[in-house]
């Protein structure tokens, strides 16, 4: 990427292909996985701690079930909603390890992801928020890179939420209990890995609504479209 | 570009109708169905052929092991057997054996037994942890003799449920001579309730709840699964399309 000033206003190429594809699934695929995540939680909503956990137990969270809106299938089916929820989650795991994998070898992580020296710096951090909440977003070649609380958010999401849900969802498998048995240890019992698999799910939420809410203030159509085809208006210098 | 909550719902509504219409086309059930195949196959893979269930310590038995699924078979055949105590209840083993048996609770109470505290996970979401004591069912398998072309172990149960057809399940030869497979009469140190499947229920530790049958009448060899009931293995595998391996 050009990092000098004078791109402001030209088109570059933004995103890489692997990355558009990725998201573009993802996007498919979580919202399949929330939605019929949620159908699932309908049948039990009830969330515990520890290795067991059922009605006559004490639950930390007690909800009502989700609306017929927000899940798949629509009309209460356990057994759908298990078929969706069980398809689209190995595409969605091994397309997170594919993407890593990639990420590494061809060094997004290196170049874009990791952290410099100088952004972890608390006055830098706190630059960083003070712009955001004044909505003073980057311009010129500062917006072809990514700032360091979108760094840390990406960070966060592939490295920790994303592997955080798959290893707590596989966790909820007995099969998979006996094959790899160190997953109920790494969780302090199923139904806390159940409990963590939910929270988790939520925080993606979160992450999803705050990504919508800042793709929309630095300007959707640059923004979706640097997604979809890569190509890049970089924004030019506030007068 | 204005979005309301009002318009995402609509949004959001449309979609997952749309998913709705997919999900009821033929030929694309089948492929999400499959994924049943894919998941049987990592864990297989993943796994040794005797790779066991997490067993716990009496410390981490649940207070109160939740009963589900039908609570009393109440049928006048099941009423009768529970009235004598199930001392004329009988367990026949037959289909694809050399021996088929007829077994009573004395003689099963007479075998080798095994004890395990294992975690009982309900495709609902919740779990259970009890202790459970029965005969495995290698025991009863090898006493039977299995004939060369079985492939399926078929567990026929004494309840029926809402449809009035009976309750029954299935396991592949893995998960039958695996070391955990139990038929078990005594949950906590106490002969089952009925609530829990007396006098006999089936425990195959490395799958969901609906494959622990209660109230078992009768264990027959099969070669295929298409002659019984609907031919999907299991009653919620006929009658509402539930995997019918729930290694997950």
């Amino acid at each position: 990427m050009d990092s000098r000033t004078d791109t402001a206003g030209m088109v570059v190429r933004r995103h890489r292909l692997s990355t558009r594809l990725w998201h573009w699934l993802n996007a498919l695929l979580l919202y399949v996985l929330l939605t019929s995540g949620l159908g699932i939680f309908n049948a039990h909503p009830r969330l515990y701690w520890g290795q067991y956990g059922a009605n006559p137990d004490h639950a930390w969270l007690i909800l009502e079930r989700f609306g017929g809106w927000i899940t798949l299938p629509a009309r209460y089916n356990l057994s759908m909603s298990r078929h969706w929820h069980l398809a689209a989650a190995p595409v969605f795991a091994f397309a997170l390890l594919f993407y890593m994998l990639w990420s590494l070898a061809n060094r997004h992580i290196a170049r874009d992801l990791a952290f410099a020296r100088e952004e972890i710096r608390p006055r830098h951090i706190w630059q960083d928020i003070r712009d955001h909440a004044r909505l003073r977003f980057p311009t010129g070649a500062a917006a072809l890179r990514y700032n360091v609380l979108q760094k840390a958010s990406y960070i966060g999401v592939i490295f920790i939420a994303l592997p955080l849900i798959i290893l707590t969802g596989l966790t909820l498998s007995p099969g998979m209990n006996a094959a790899w048995p160190w997953l109920v240890d790494l969780f302090g019992g199923r139904q806390s890995a159940r409990s963590i698999h939910f929270l988790t799910a939520f925080a993606l939420v979160a992450f999803f609504l705050v990504h919508i809410l800042m793709v929309l203030l630095a300007g959707p159509l640059n923004e979706v479209r640097s997604m979809i085809s890569g190509r890049y208006r970089v924004p030019k210098d506030r007068p | 570009m204005i979005l309301t909550r009002r318009a995402m719902l609509i949004g959001a509504t449309t979609t997952l109708a749309g998913c709705d219409r997919i999900g009821s086309n033929a030929r694309f059930r089948e492929a999400l169905f499959s994924a049943e195949n894919f998941h049987k196959w990592a864990q297989r893979s993943l796994m040794t052929r005797d790779a066991m269930a997490r067993e716990f310590r009496p410390d981490q038995i649940s207070p109160i092991f939740r009963a589900n699924g039908t609570a009393n078979p109440n049928t006048p055949e099941y009423k009768a057997l529970w009235r004598g105590d199930f001392a004329d209840w009988r367990l026949r083993v037959d289909g694809l054996v050399t021996r088929p048996l007829s077994l009573s609770l004395a003689q099963l109470h007479s075998l080798p037994h095994r004890e395990q505290i294992t975690r009982h996970d309900c495709v609902e979401g919740w779990s259970a942890i009890g202790q459970w004591r029965g005969v495995p069912l290698k025991t009863i398998l090898d006493g039977a003799g299995l004939r060369s072309q079985a492939r399926y172990i078929v567990f026929h149960c004494a309840d029926r449920m809402g449809t009035g057809r009976p309750y029954y399940e299935s396991i592949d030869l893995t998960d039958a001579f695996h070391p955990q497979t139990l038929l078990a009469f005594a949950l906590n140190d106490r002969p089952l309730s009925v609530a829990n499947g007396a006098p006999l229920r089936l425990r195959v530790e490395r799958q969901l709840g609906y494959k622990q049958a209660k109230y078992l009448m009768r264990i027959e060899a099969v070669q295929h699964l298409s002659g019984i009931g609907a031919g999907k293995g299991g009653y919620w595998e006929d009658h509402a399309n539930y995997d019918w391996y729930a290694g997950i």
